[in-house]
């Protein structure tokens, strides 16, 4: 599954121990993603030593807070919303 | 070194020296367990701390200087800063990625790390502490007007805030409105003018009146 500019998606409400990148506050928020920012390693396994591989495709996603917020969210941690 | 826990207490000899702050107490753990261990060297992490406190917003300042006077330069510069930053004999560091926003008459951009201290640092030098306090991060994302507010930067209404948390790899550097009465200013007097809060998006650019005085 992979993501374009301008796709409303919805970020994963599931909870996660340990290290992740994903922020409490958005968690099961719908936003809109905003740019590709290509592929990176994973936090949440090279937190731990390991190498973090497979890389993790990563968006731009603006949400709306009363204002625009936009963060960088992992592939894994998004779905498509309607 | 080892005991167990079973239902008993007693004292414990504390793991910081005199005064020092546990952040700092687990650091230097860390490092001596590292180093022991043969996994770095004290010459590496001096050369790490090195190059972190030898980088300056100076760098910002003249990405952005050249972005005012040269708009193939900004346009390069939003689409890869990376590139630009090396075209300008800068060095943007190997990771993460830092990415260029600009700020118009349209849109105000603030950038915060909500989750730790995540920030340009291979071209703003080390983040001040307020932007690693955890008011200035919870805030930034709930009430972004009030904490530009406080930093005296009042906005029209119409202005949108757009907050870029930085939650992972990429690094914000935000491009400030280029002051009045700048134009045909040269550009090493341009970067003066701009200051390290501007490119986190807490203040505007100086102006040049005001860096005068």
């Amino acid at each position: 599954m992979s993501f374009e500019p301008g796709q409303r998606v919805r970020v994963s409400a599931r909870e996660h121990r340990g290290h992740h990148r994903t922020p409490g506050y958005l968690k099961g928020r719908v936003g809109t993603v905003e740019r590709c920012q290509g592929s990176f390693t994973n936090p949440e396994t090279r937190a731990y030593g390991d190498s973090g591989l497979p890389k993790q495709a990563l968006y731009l996603v603006r949400f709306e807070n009363g204002h625009p917020v936009s963060a960088d969210i992992y592939e894994h941690w998004l779905e498509e919303a309607e | 070194m080892s005991h167990d826990h079973d239902g008993h207490d007693h004292p414990h000899e504390p793991v910081g020296r005199d005064g020092e702050p546990p952040a700092a107490a687990r650091a230097r753990a860390l490092e001596e367990l590292l180093v022991e261990k043969g996994v770095i060297t004290r010459e590496t992490v001096r050369e790490g701390i090195d190059w972190l406190v030898s980088r300056t917003p100076a760098d910002g300042a003249r990405l952005v200087a050249r972005a005012w006077v040269d708009p193939a330069f900004k346009a390069r510069l939003l689409e890869n800063a990376r590139e630009a930053a090396l075209e300008l004999g800068l060095n943007p560091g190997e990771a993460p990625v830092v990415a260029a926003v600009e700020n118009t008459g349209e849109v105000h951009h603030l950038v915060v790390c909500t989750l730790c201290s995540c920030y340009p640092r291979a071209l703003l030098g080390p983040p001040p502490d307020w932007y690693k306090s955890l008011p200035y991060r919870s805030r930034a994302v709930s009430d972004p007007r009030g904490v530009l507010a406080e930093f005296g930067v009042e906005l029209d209404p119409d202005v949108e805030v757009h907050v870029l948390d930085s939650t992972a790899d990429i690094r914000y550097l935000v491009i400030p409105q280029r002051p009045e009465g700048t134009e045909g200013m040269p550009e090493e007097d341009l970067a003066a003018l701009v200051t390290r809060d501007s490119m986190i998006g807490v203040a505007r650019a100086s102006s040049p009146a005001a860096a005068a005085a």
